[in-house]
């Protein structure tokens, strides 16, 4: 299927510390996929390894797949095409994200040069459609400002305009609305759902906001320590979610209807890449953990209507996430 | 873009720098010794080979016995001494320039392959960076000079390895740390090369510094060539240099001391200028340095 990109078993080390553990995921043409998870949990990492950009001393395995060809085993001179190209990524903080030397026009130029083949006026022309696209106002002379004249919700639109100038199948915008206030998150994320409408691409969001991702994403793949712990189609994660760190994610959130409760948090710390708990990650910070956690490492395993999870002792009990949070509050009393 | 900001004249604009009247000295000062150098052969009241034996030793115009044919009086061959510091100004400034544009186009692509690369290409340049700094570039030149004999395309090689290795440090620290940068990740992200991220996006944003290290190098530059000049090493007569004349001068000093002194002023003054400059556009363009200071 053209644009469908599959990543199996990546697996990334820096300097003999393993921070991913075996990541396969798929994202379908057109689709958006969520991948959320705390600080660390290798989010970023994951589509920065498929594409190459990270530094020589990472090593990295595992296949990732696009079009039948593998992005890993390809040189960099082939790999240049294929970043911006096919695959885009734009980045959490858009002010330092943009070149402060280079008007905007060329820097999308750039862009429509490397992937299009444009040249002089058409670059101009094409430059400037991006920009009304995006929602730039007075485009027309805005295309010879430099970043620092825009706002940071400006400058986001900018970056998502250099992405869409390669006519990408697939955006990887990691945590692209951290940086910005809530009301120009909104139009970001809008304006993310809009253009993916309009070109068809697949948009893969990287964020630890779960209100983000609820509102945009059709699936969301939950990181846990450099692995995927869930993956469930959106409405599924958020009312029956499976495994207990799903689950204390979804109780860390505030309900805006129902009776005012305590939130939970999760008890413990991420642990360290370089000294991961043998078994599941998870296990120390888990209320249900039994002894085989602490052993054995558990897989990802389907669990019906699309819906996987990698752990031993969940069976997608409904009741879970309230069994967990009662004993957390017990545990508080206590 | 604008007419309105092609109108702001250049003193208020200076002022709005934080140029001190010194420091607009030394620009009024920089620019006049380069026109000198461009318009030498309309400046120079005679040719600067001209002799006149029978006019030999005159002093300058405004000391007993001078005259107004020799403004600045004549040398030990009767030729004019402010002719030939026109035109030894112009020779000076040429091969300082060229040496230090060429010293600091090498040393930067030094160091940007060097940060940009790392491993082998990193250790090899920082080594050759190394020898340099141990070794002076005037003794570096004398060397050459000697085995090879002298021409002009030499003399201006041997011009440029002052300070050649301080480009290369100082690009490679600065590429070190602005690829880091999110934007340059950005642009790699984009499907940009490295020729293109290299040239494209980080030379623009570290070209500051290098500038302000040029202005720095140049008095070095300059001094470098009147020094091999002094020796007899450099510019061979009958062209001529400021370092040549000073060379030259330098026998007849208790009796016509103008012959060395004048074009020694000259050197000093334009020196001290760049060096003042270069000292200025540092704290302009340096962030971290307090512009109110």
């Amino acid at each position: 299927m053209r644009g469908s990109i599959t990543l199996e078993e990546l697996t990334v080390s820096f300097n003999g510390v393993r921070v991913l553990h075996g990541i396969d995921l798929a994202i379908g043409p057109g689709e958006t996929l969520g991948l959320v998870g705390e600080s660390g949990s290798g989010k970023s990492v994951t589509w920065l390894a498929a594409l190459g950009l990270l530094p020589p001393k990472a090593k990295v395995s595992g296949r990732v797949m696009l079009n039948d060809r593998n992005l890993l085993d390809m040189p960099d001179s082939k790999l240049t095409g294929i970043r911006g190209g096919r695959i885009a990524m734009i980045f959490q903080d858009p002010v330092s994200a943009l070149n402060p030397m280079l008007t905007v026009k060329r820097q999308i130029g750039e862009t429509l040069a490397l992937h299009r083949g444009l040249s002089g006026a058409a670059i101009k022309a094409e430059a400037k459609r991006l920009l009304d696209l995006v929602g730039i106002p007075d485009a027309e002379r805005r295309l010879n400002a430099y970043p620092h004249e825009f706002s940071g919700g400006q400058n986001q639109r900018v970056m998502i305009a250099m992405a869409l100038a390669g006519q990408p199948d697939l955006l990887v915008a990691d945590e692209p609305t951290t940086a910005l206030d809530v009301t120009i998150q909104a139009q970001i994320l809008d304006l993310l759902a809009l253009t993916q409408r309009e070109t068809g691409m697949a948009l893969v969001l990287i964020s630890h906001d779960l209100g983000v991702v609820s509102q945009v994403c059709d699936r969301v793949a939950v990181m846990y320590a450099g692995r995927i712990v869930e993956e469930a189609p959106v409405e599924r994660l958020f009312e029956h979610p499976a495994h207990p760190y799903s689950q204390g994610l979804m109780g860390s959130l505030p309900a805006i209807d129902g009776p005012r409760r305590r939130l939970t948090a999760i008890g413990g710390t991420v642990p360290d890449a370089s000294s991961l708990p043998a078994g599941c990650s998870f296990a120390p910070r888990c209320a249900f953990a039994e002894t085989q956690c602490h052993e054995q490492i558990p897989l990802l395993a389907g669990i019906g209507r699309d819906h996987s999870v990698a752990c031993l002792v969940s069976e997608a009990q409904p009741s879970a996430a309230i069994r967990y949070s009662r004993q957390k509050e017990q545990r508080i009393e206590a | 873009m604008s007419s309105a900001s092609e109108q702001v004249d250049i003193r208020s604009t200076l002022r709005l720098w934080g140029a001190s009247p010194v420091i607009v000295l030394c620009i009024g000062w920089l620019l006049a010794m380069i026109l000198i150098a461009i318009f030498a052969d309309l400046l120079a009241p005679i040719h600067y080979t001209t002799q006149d034996l029978t006019a030999r030793f005159r002093p300058p115009a405004f000391m007993t016995g001078g005259s107004a044919d020799h403004l600045l009086g004549t040398d030990h061959l009767g030729r004019d001494v402010l002719s030939r510091m026109i035109y030894a100004l112009r020779t000076s400034i040429l091969i300082a320039t060229l040496g230090t544009l060429i010293g600091a186009v090498m040393g930067t692509l030094m160091g940007l392959a060097a940060a940009r690369f790392r491993g082998i290409v990193d250790m090899v340049a920082m080594m050759l960076c190394d020898v340099q700094t141990a070794l002076p570039s005037l003794f570096i030149a004398i060397a050459f000079l000697a085995f090879f004999g002298n021409n002009i395309v030499l003399f201006i090689i041997l011009v440029s390895f002052e300070g050649w290795e301080r480009y290369a440090r100082l690009a490679r620290g600065l590429v070190l740390s602005e690829q880091t940068a999110d934007y340059i990740r950005a642009v790699e992200a984009f499907g940009a090369g490295t020729g293109r991220v290299v040239f494209q996006h980080l030379l623009p944003n570290i070209a500051a510094s290098l500038v302000v290290q040029a202005t720095l190098n140049f008095p070095g530059t300059i001094l470098l060539e009147t020094s091999l000049s002094f020796l007899g090493l450099g510019v061979q007569p009958p062209d001529t240099s400021l370092g040549l004349m000073l060379g030259e001068g330098r026998r007849y000093l208790l009796n016509a001391w103008w012959i060395a002194v004048l074009p020694g002023i000259i050197i000093f003054l334009t020196t001290l200028a760049m060096s003042l400059f270069g000292d200025w556009l540092r704290d302009r363009l340096d962030p971290t340095i307090n512009k109110e200071g």
